[in-house]
């Protein structure tokens, strides 16, 4: 914990040079990975990390010694060769682009494994770090690495500021900007360009397996927050920036498992995992589209509409009895409706009297609004839609409680134009059963 | 073939000139030796059967798919020199829907070709955005998120965006395509106000019933040109017979026998 403290703190040059470096990595690869998302190219990003390990271990054969820059050259020189063989397999063959990804990251990184391992069993082969590369090791950055990987995320986040329209516009609708006489083979390029630098200066930090996380989770999880484009970019990089500050500090600080990894934990799961758990927060717990907020919606709808409908079965139950303030009893609802009856109670819309229940006079009130809405429907049903009497009753049911009051407005416009506006609650076109018992009731 | 016998009717040159032009996906031939013209100031049609190429010949003009044979000139230029005068409204179900942006800024896409590179939509460009919403009676959604829009709204949107650019010529894909009996009104007279201000508009469509109505000229096509003209001259049983009354047997087999490679014997 101290040491988790000291680190944030920034109270080490070089520790404060590598976190200021993967955080800005972060910020970039989620503002650059929202377009990546956006264009269903992230798997691209992937494809072009896997495949830098070969590119690496290449310039280390070349090189002979550890050199970041030359490492950049290689992984750069082998990710643009993955590029093109996965356009060159897309267009000269009919084999689908997400199987020419699988081939590129497959033979890539097998290659790269296997370049790895001979490297290892060299001589000295082992201080070229390249195990580092697999998973990501930030502990192994010093400041000059660090310094660049800012640079790049800054031209990152420079061409994604400048490009923003371009990009938007790709992103949405290819064709219509081709249409305009966009050049959008070269936009697309440019984005795929800056998503690849992003992920190769990754590398050292995040690890050839799961940089892709590091494009696709912010993106991803920023989704949830917004429903416009400038919000989601901004939130996807402050995202980005906190699994790669987060992630690099808990890697260096977290207690080694027992007699496993030789210094810490690699960097890239850490990332990942920090990036995970904000997903899934973002994914529970978002105000609009999180799914507990869905749910709640639902069953906010739900509930109105077993309370409209215990309203009318009251109200259809009385009208039969010809006096809508009579005493009625619980046996007249079906047992969703029923489950409500604390809650019409508690609205002021029903009280006991005696053994048994009355509607209050806004409780009458709001039955009637419920059953007038019905009927005016089933009116429309019948004459604007030529349903038969007995089959518009279900359909009322289902639309009437979505009926806004705009759309009950134009309802009752077109009725009266029609001459056939009632006033007050009309009669019902078709004979009004007593609701079966839990006919449409299943389950508890 | 002079595709518009009538031509003496458009004094002007024609604003589409398609010459002997040949589109093939996949070596499969799409659309085969097409030679049409589109007048100036007039509502044309392309009507035709599924995979008559109706689509594909909107983007050959756009310069959208690669020409096998043939060009394609627009006011009596190359595509490239007069882009900015030609408006494209795609197939709606061309784009992700839940897309995150606004119906504004949908429609502001339609200025991105005058603003050039880099440059951000302005206040000026926002009020034509408006202004074009209002045309197609959506004024009102300008904030709303496009995944909130019905299918006729989402074409609306599409039809604002094309406004916004202002062209003088626009091709649509299939803007009637699955929209409420409210929007196809909205359209027919948007596409009524283009005619009288002098704009050409070509159309992909596909209730014949409505042709005569809405349209001035038609193009009917089934991987070849069948017929085109004036819709009262052209529009015939005769030529709807032709259109859609089976293919060509002999040119399909022989569009597959390319497709395949196959080699005949002689």
């Amino acid at each position: 914990m101290d040491q988790l403290i000291r680190l944030l703190t920034l109270q080490d040059a070089n520790t404060r040079t590598v976190l200021l470096g993967t955080t800005l990595l972060g910020v970039a690869s989620g503002v650059v990975g929202v377009f990546a998302v956006l264009r269903k190219r992230s798997l691209v990003a992937d494809a072009v990390a896997h495949a830098s390990l070969p590119g690496v271990c290449v310039a280390y054969l070349v090189i002979g010694d550890r050199s970041f820059a030359g490492f950049m050259l290689g992984a750069i020189a082998m990710g643009l060769l993955a590029g093109g063989f996965i356009a060159f397999v897309r267009a000269a063959t009919r084999t689908k682009e997400d199987a020419a990804i699988g081939l590129a990251v497959g033979g890539f990184f097998g290659l790269g494994i296997a370049l790895s391992r001979i490297i290892q069993s060299t001589p000295g082969g082992t201080k070229a770090g390249l195990d580092g590369f697999i998973f990501g090791k930030a502990a192994s950055m010093v400041s000059t690495d660090a310094m660049l990987i800012g640079v790049v995320a800054a031209v990152v986040l420079l061409g994604c500021g400048l490009m923003f329209k371009e990009f938007r516009m790709v992103c949405f609708d290819r064709e219509f900007a081709s249409g305009q006489g966009w050049p959008t083979l070269r936009i697309d390029l440019l984005l795929m360009g800056l998503v690849c630098v992003c992920t190769v200066a990754g590398l050292p930090a995040v690890g050839v397996v799961l940089m892709v996380s590091l494009i696709v989770i912010p993106a991803a999880a920023a989704r949830f927050w917004t429903e416009r484009l400038t919000p989601m970019v901004l939130i996807a990089g402050v995202i980005g920036g906190m699994c790669g500050l987060l992630g690099t500090a808990l890697s260096a600080t977290l207690p080694a498992p027992e007699g496993g990894l030789s210094r810490g934990w690699p960097t890239g799961p850490v990332i990942t995992l920090v990036g995970t758990a904000i997903f899934v927060f973002s994914l529970l717990l978002a105000p609009e589209r999180g799914v507990v907020a869905v749910a709640l919606r639902r069953w906010k709808l739900r509930r109105r509409i077993a309370s409209q409908n215990l309203l009318r079965s009251v109200y259809e139950h009385l009208e039969r009895g010809g006096d809508l303030g009579g005493a009625w009893t619980p046996e007249v609802l079906n047992s969703a409706s029923a489950r409500c009856l604390p809650a019409a109670k508690r609205a002021g819309f029903v009280e006991p009297v005696g053994g048994g229940l009355v509607l209050t006079r806004a409780g009458r009130a709001a039955a009637a609004r419920v059953v007038r809405a019905h009927r005016l429907w089933e009116m429309f049903l019948i004459s604007g839609a030529s349903l038969p009497t007995d089959h518009v009753d279900r359909d009322a049911d289902e639309i009437e409680h979505h009926l806004s009051p705009e759309l009950l407005a134009q309802l009752e416009a077109r009725l009266a134009a029609e001459g056939r506006l009632p006033a007050g609650v009309p009669r019902s076109p078709h004979e009004t059963t007593p609701a079966p018992r839990d006919a449409e009731v299943a389950g508890p | 073939m002079s595709a518009l016998a009538g031509s003496s009717a458009t004094p002007q040159t024609p604003v589409v000139d398609v010459h002997d032009v040949t589109v093939a996906y996949h070596r499969r031939p799409v659309l085969w030796d097409i030679d049409v013209q589109v007048p100036a100031g007039k509502l044309v049609a392309i009507v035709g059967p599924n995979g008559a190429g109706k689509s594909t010949l909107l983007k050959a003009v756009l310069g959208l798919v690669p020409l096998a044979s043939g060009h394609v000139t627009v006011f009596g230029g190359t595509l490239r020199s007069v882009r900015r005068r030609v408006g494209y409204v795609p197939q709606r179900e061309a784009v992700d829907w839940d897309f995150p942006i606004t119906v504004s800024e949908v429609v502001q896409m339609g200025r991105y070709g005058r603003l050039g590179w880099v440059r951000r939509p302005g206040a000026a460009d926002r009020e034509i955005a408006r202004e074009c919403l209002a045309k197609v009676g959506m004024e009102a959604m300008g904030e709303r998120q496009i995944s909130q829009l019905s299918g006729g709204q989402q074409q609306r949107v599409f039809l604002a965006r094309a406004l916004a650019q202002d062209a003088d010529l626009y091709l649509m894909d299939e803007p009637f395509a699955g929209v409420d009996a409210a929007t196809e009104r909205v359209i027919v007279d948007v596409l009524r106000g283009l005619r009288d201000i002098g704009r050409t508009v070509v159309a992909v469509h596909h209730d014949l019933q409505t042709v005569p109505e809405y349209f001035d000229h038609v193009i009917m096509l089934n991987l070849r040109l069948v017929a085109a003209g004036p819709v009262g001259a052209t529009f015939t049983g005769a030529n709807l017979q032709s259109t859609y009354g089976g293919r060509l047997t002999l040119l399909d087999q022989a569009a597959e026998a390319i497709r395949t490679g196959t080699v005949a014997e002689h």
